[in-house]
């Protein structure tokens, strides 16, 4: 069966720390990073990045649209 | 599999759409109209409809709705978007009227404008976020309001014995004639927001069938509002709001559920 990796690109400057990715996230791979952006939000990193699998719940759910979702299908 | 080898272009499955512009939205952190407005543009995106359609924008936290849509948009005065789609409309039958408004637009100062643009059975899409209060202008009491449910003009709650009951918008333009399909639905969840971008799919559906009005209440967060976090926020949206205001079709196909 073919499995899935994903990976997000979180767009930092738009990102307001708002965590509404974190608890849609079935696998955990959020989390807010202990920094801050220029507007002075922790904003969201991926802190898990091999359980990722590219469902993109966290795009869909936030509003400022700051996740592109990337997916692919490896072998194995 | 390395990060690197996953992020290129030819794996992109989501990204935002290009009919958001950059422009930051003004909304505040966790507000739902962010996710509203771009499942809105999505719609349209993916329908391909983006030269025919135009939106209303309303007063209130969305009035500049029309920086962050990169469609034709014009701006209505408090309340009338429904007025002014009605004329836009009218004026071009082909074209995919919407209005994209609040409670306090549509269910204060607007209400005549609304029930009679729904008794008309004009061919127009109402996107309606409701979060309970008057977002904006400093959290004060709105006709959606609940009972008991603190704001800054009612500090101990809304009394119901002398501000009268929470108005439910969907249900009353339900039974209207000339509404076609009325829905209420959230966007706090993706479950929830895939859901909400369907039914704003199908009332976009309707408008290309002439169907008349087409009607989607989306029940939000406020968070800056109810003075809570973004997550406490829709917690208890989902423990007060959705009590009074259920989730589902309220009218489908011109049939009430």
């Amino acid at each position: 069966m073919a499995k899935v990796n994903g990976a997000i690109v979180v767009d930092i400057e738009t990102c307001k720390g708002c965590d509404l990715c974190v608890p849609v996230c079935a696998e955990n791979v959020i989390s807010m990073s202990t920094e801050v952006n220029r507007k002075g939000y922790h904003y969201a990193y991926m802190s898990n990045p091999e359980a990722c699998n590219g469902c993109t719940n966290c795009a869909v759910v936030c509003p400022d649209r700051a996740i592109t979702v990337y997916r692919v299908k490896v072998a194995g | 599999m390395n990060v690197s080898e996953i992020i290129k272009p030819e794996n992109q499955v989501f990204c935002k759409t290009k009919l958001m512009t950059d422009a930051t939205l003004s909304y505040c952190p966790g507000c739902g109209h962010g996710t509203a407005h771009n499942l809105t543009m999505e719609v349209i995106d993916e329908m391909g409809i983006v030269a025919d359609t135009i939106g209303v924008a309303p007063v209130g936290c969305s009035v500049l709705a029309y920086d962050f849509m990169n469609i034709d948009m014009t701006q209505a005065a408090h309340g009338r978007a429904p007025a002014v789609a009605t004329a836009i409309s009218r004026l071009w039958p082909n074209k995919y009227v919407f209005t994209y408004q609040g409670d306090g637009d549509l269910a204060a100062i607007g209400t005549a404008e609304t029930i009679h643009a729904c008794n008309r059975g004009e061919n127009i899409v109402v996107i309606f976020v409701n979060n309970g209060i008057y977002g904006m202008t400093g959290g004060q009491m709105a006709p959606t309001t609940l009972s008991g449910m603190p704001t800054s003009t009612s500090p101990y709650g809304r009394d119901v014995k002398t501000m009268g009951s929470p108005i439910k918008m969907t249900e009353l333009v339900a039974n209207l004639p000339g509404v076609y399909f009325a829905t209420r639905h959230a966007v706090h969840t993706h479950k929830h927001a895939r859901k909400a971008k369907k039914a704003i799919q199908k009332a976009f559906e309707n408008t290309r069938l002439k169907k008349g009005v087409s009607f989607v209440e989306i029940v939000s967060n406020c968070n800056s509002g109810w003075k809570m976090t973004p997550l406490e926020s829709n917690q208890w949206m989902v423990d007060n709001m959705f009590p009074y205001y259920p989730l589902g079709d309220i009218k489908v196909d011109g049939v009430l559920k």
